[in-house]
C-alpha cells in the first residue's frame, strides 16, 4: 500500500449526499478477481451516456478535474454495499482523498486499507472547499496528514480529526495484518480459553 | 458490574486485547465466503505465504453470481464462470468447507448460515458482505466487511475495530393486517434516515419484534445497514432456540443444552445505557413501499409521492427532482395503481419459506397480470425443497410466476437476471440505488406479500385488498 503523507491536487466536487457504493461501482462491474482495473468504470453511470460515450456535462469527464486527485461530496458517501471495488476504483481512477461531512461506515474503514484518506469535515466547510475546487488548476487543495489540517488555495487551514492508529498506519503504509500477527501469542490463549469456556462450539466440516 | 447491553457482552467476549489507543483485536467465530469479494483477499495470503488459520470456523458459498435457470448447463458468462471456478480452486487449496452450485444446500450466504446453524447466538460473524447484519436476528454480532478485512480474518481469525455505539429501535403493539417485518423495517428506514444508524450497533426490541418468527427478525436485521447501522441484533430467546434445535451444524444433545444456558444470559441488563433510542408503534405502520432511489423514501401504500415544492433544503430538494425523474413518478400522484413490468420476489431479505408462503397466500386462484414478468427466486436449495414439498410452486405456476433456483438474482443483476432501462420492479429486496437492478431499471422495495399483490393486479396495489 502506498504511504499517505501530504498530497496537494485539484479537487473535483460532487456535490450529493447518499453517493452509494453501487453509484460509485455498478455490480456488473465486480466480476474481477483482481484489485485494479476498475477505475474505467468508477461512476459509471453518470460519467457514461447509454451509448458509452462520455456525459461532457459530468465533472470528472472535464479539464482539469480528469485529473482530480481529491474528491469532496456532501453526507454519507459510501453507504450501501460493503464492496471494496468502491475504494479500488476511486484509487484506480486516481482519487487519493474523501472530503465529506460523514461517511457510511464500511467504507470509511475500506479507505484506510486501501491508502485513501477519508476526512471528515462539516458541510458548509465541504460546501467552501467546493467553491475551492470549482476553480480547478488555480485552486489546489493540499492535504498535509501529518498536521491533520487541510490548506485552502488562499491559505487558510482547516483542521481534522483522525484516529492516531489509521493515521500512523497510513503515513507508513502499513498493512495491518502484519500488525495484529504480532499479537500471535495474545491471540493463541484467548482461543484456549474460548475451548474451555464455549466448549460446545462446533467446528465446521462440508464432505 | 455496570448493566450492559446485548452488544457490549458479546463484544466484551470476543475481545482479544486491547490497544492502546482504543483499537480492539476483535475474535470472529464465523468467516462467510462467496465468490465476488474473497479472490483478491485468497491471492492476498498466496503472495505473503500466509495460510488460512481457521478453516473449521470458515464456510464458502457461491450465490452473486450464479444463473437460476437451468443449472445441467455451464454458466455461460465467462466472467461470472471465472469467478465461481476461482473460488472452488481457492477453497480446494486452503481447506475451506464449501457449498458447491450443485449442492441442495447451496444459496444465498444470508440464508444458508442460519439455515444450516453455522450462525449461532453470541457469536461473532462477518463476510464480504453488508447484508451479514442479517445474522444479528441469532442474536449474534455480525456485520460485512471489505475484502481487505476479509483477508485479515482469513489470517489471524480476527480484526481490528473500536467499540460501536448502541442504539435501540423499539417497536411495541401488534401490525395490522397486511402488515410484515418488511413493512416494519422501511418504516424504521424512513423514520431514522439511511444514516440514522452509523456508527451504532441497531437491537430491535418490544412486544412486535418479540412476536416475529426467525425470518420475520432477518428481515429486519439485513435491512440494518440501509438505515446505515454497522450492525442489527435481536436478544435470543425461545423463539430462536426452538429455531437453532437440530440445525446439521448446531450443537447436539448435551452440548445444545449448555449453549442455551449461556445463550440466556445474552439479553441487555435492565438500566444499560443506549445513545440513541427510538420508539415506534406497530399499529401506526401501513403496508409499506419505496418511491425514490434512497431505501428511506418510505410511504404508506395509501400515501402519494411527495412535492419537492415543499422541501426546504436546496441540495435535497434537487435530489428529490431527480429522483422521481429517474423513478419516472410525479409529485403528488397516488403510489397505489402505478404500473410495473416486473416483480421479484427473493433476495437475503425475502426470500425464506415463511416469504414464499406470505407471497403463495396472495398469488394463489390468482393470474399474473398481462405483460408483468413475475419470478420467485428461494434463497436456497433446502427452502426450494420445502416450498416444493408444501406445493407453493404449483400455486406460483399455476399463477404465471417463474419458479427458480437458488440465488441472489435480480437483487444485484450481477448474474443474468436484470432489469432493462426504463423497467418498473416491485422487488423485495434491500436496495433501490440507480441501476441496483440492472441500469436504468426502477426498483420499488416492499414486501412479499405486497409484490405477490403487484403481480396479480399489474400495478403497486394494497394488499389488504385482495386478503
Amino acid at each position: 500500500m502506498d504511504k499517505f503523507t501530504v498530497l496537494s491536487a485539484v479537487a473535483a466536487a460532487l456535490p450529493e449526499a447518499n453517493i452509494d457504493t453501487d453509484k460509485i461501482i455498478p455490480a456488473r462491474f465486480l466480476k474481477t478477481t483482481q484489485r485494479t482495473g476498475l477505475g474505467k468504470h468508477a461512476f459509471d453511470s453518470m460519467r457514461y451516456r447509454p451509448d458509452g460515450s462520455e456525459n461532457p456535462d459530468f465533472v470528472l469527464n472535464q479539464v482539469p478535474w480528469r485529473k482530480a486527485e481529491i474528491l469532496i461530496t456532501h453526507e454519507n458517501l459510501g453507504c450501501g454495499s460493503s464492496r471494496e471495488h468502491a475504494p479500488w476504483a476511486l484509487l484506480d481512477f486516481g482519487i487519493r482523498c474523501v472530503i465529506a461531512p460523514s461517511f457510511a461506515d464500511i467504507f470509511f474503514n475500506n479507505c484506510f486499507k486501501n491508502g485513501i484518506l477519508p476526512v471528515c469535515l462539516p458541510r458548509d466547510v465541504c460546501d467552501a472547499l467546493m467553491g475551492d475546487a470549482a476553480m480547478g488548476s488555480n485552486a489546489r487543495l493540499t492535504v498535509d496528514l501529518p498536521r491533520q489540517v487541510v490548506i485552502r488555495p488562499d491559505g487558510e487551514e482547516v483542521p481534522f480529526e483522525i484516529d492516531p492508529f489509521r493515521k500512523h498506519m497510513l503515513l507508513e503504509g502499513l498493512d495491518d495484518i502484519g500488525q495484529t500477527l504480532q499479537h500471535e501469542g495474545e491471540i493463541k490463549t484467548f482461543e484456549s480459553q474460548v475451548a474451555q469456556e464455549r466448549p460446545w462450539m462446533p467446528a465446521i466440516s462440508i464432505d | 458490574m455496570a448493566p450492559r447491553t446485548l452488544f457490549d457482552k458479546i463484544w466484551d467476549h470476543h475481545v482479544v486485547e486491547t490497544l492502546p489507543d482504543g483499537t480492539s483485536i476483535l475474535y470472529i467465530d464465523r468467516h462467510l465466503v462467496h465468490e465476488v469479494t474473497s479472490p483478491q483477499a485468497f491471492e492476498g495470503l498466496r503472495l505473503a505465504g500466509r495460510r488460512l488459520r481457521h478453516p473449521e470456523m470458515t464456510v464458502a458459498v457461491v450465490d452473486h453470481n450464479v444463473p437460476t435457470s437451468d443449472r445441467s448447463q455451464p454458466i455461460e458468462e465467462p466472467e461470472s464462470r471465472n469467478q465461481i471456478e476461482t473460488l472452488e480452486r481457492n477453497v480446494k487449496e486452503f481447506g475451506v468447507p464449501y457449498f458447491p452450485l450443485l449442492s441442495a444446500n447451496q444459496g444465498i450466504v444470508h440464508v444458508v448460515g442460519p439455515e444450516q446453524g453455522i450462525s449461532l447466538p453470541g457469536m461473532t460473524i462477518v463476510c464480504g458482505d453488508s447484508h451479514t447484519s442479517t445474522h444479528g436476528a441469532m442474536g449474534a454480532l455480525a456485520f460485512g466487511i471489505g475484502t481487505s478485512e476479509v483477508e485479515h480474518v482469513m489470517a489471524t481469525q480476527t480484526i481490528l475495530q473500536r467499540p460501536a455505539k448502541n442504539m435501540r429501535v423499539t417497536v411495541e403493539g401488534t401490525p395490522g393486517a397486511g402488515v410484515s417485518a418488511k413493512d416494519i423495517m422501511l418504516a424504521i428506514i424512513g423514520h431514522v434516515g439511511t444514516a440514522g444508524g452509523t456508527g451504532h450497533v441497531m437491537e430491535f426490541a418490544g412486544s412486535a419484534i418479540r412476536g416475529l418468527d426467525m425470518a420475520g427478525r432477518m428481515t429486519l436485521c439485513n435491512m440494518s445497514i440501509e438505515a446505515g447501522a454497522r450492525a442489527g441484533l435481536v436478544a435470543p430467546d425461545d423463539t430462536t432456540f426452538d429455531y437453532v434445535k437440530g440445525r446439521p451444524f448446531a450443537p447436539k444433545g448435551d452440548d445444545f443444552d449448555k449453549a442455551v444456558a449461556y445463550w440466556r444470559t445474552l439479553s441487555t441488563d435492565e438500566g444499560a445505557h443506549f445513545d440513541k433510542e427510538v420508539t415506534l408503534r406497530a399499529e401506526d405502520i401501513a403496508p409499506s413501499l419505496t418511491w425514490g432511489t434512497s431505501p428511506e423514501t418510505v410511504l404508506a401504500i395509501t400515501d402519494t409521492v411527495p412535492d419537492p415544492a415543499l422541501e426546504q433544503d436546496e441540495a435535497k430538494r434537487a435530489q428529490m427532482v431527480r429522483m422521481l425523474d429517474y423513478m419516472g413518478l410525479d409529485a403528488g400522484q397516488k403510489i397505489a395503481g402505478t404500473p410495473v413490468d416486473v416483480v421479484f420476489i427473493g433476495s437475503c431479505t425475502n426470500s425464506r419459506i415463511e416469504d414464499l408462503r406470505a407471497a403463495a397466500h396472495i398469488a394463489a386462484g390468482r393470474k399474473v397480470a398481462e405483460g408483468v414478468r413475475a419470478m420467485i427466486v428461494p434463497g436456497s436449495g433446502l427452502v426450494k425443497r420445502q416450498a416444493e414439498e408444501e406445493g407453493l410452486d404449483k400455486i406460483f405456476l399455476d399463477a404465471g410466476f417463474e419458479w427458480r433456483e437458488a440465488g441472489c438474482s435480480m437483487c444485484l443483476g450481477m448474474n443474468p437476471d436484470r432489469l432493462t432501462p426504463g423497467q418498473r420492479c416491485a422487488s423485495t429486496s434491500n436496495r433501490n440505488f440507480e441501476g441496483r437492478q440492472g441500469p436504468g431499471g426502477r426498483t420499488h422495495l416492499l414486501s412479499p406479500a405486497m409484490a405477490a399483490a403487484a403481480a396479480v393486479t399489474g400495478c403497486l396495489t394494497d394488499v389488504r385488498e385482495l386478503a
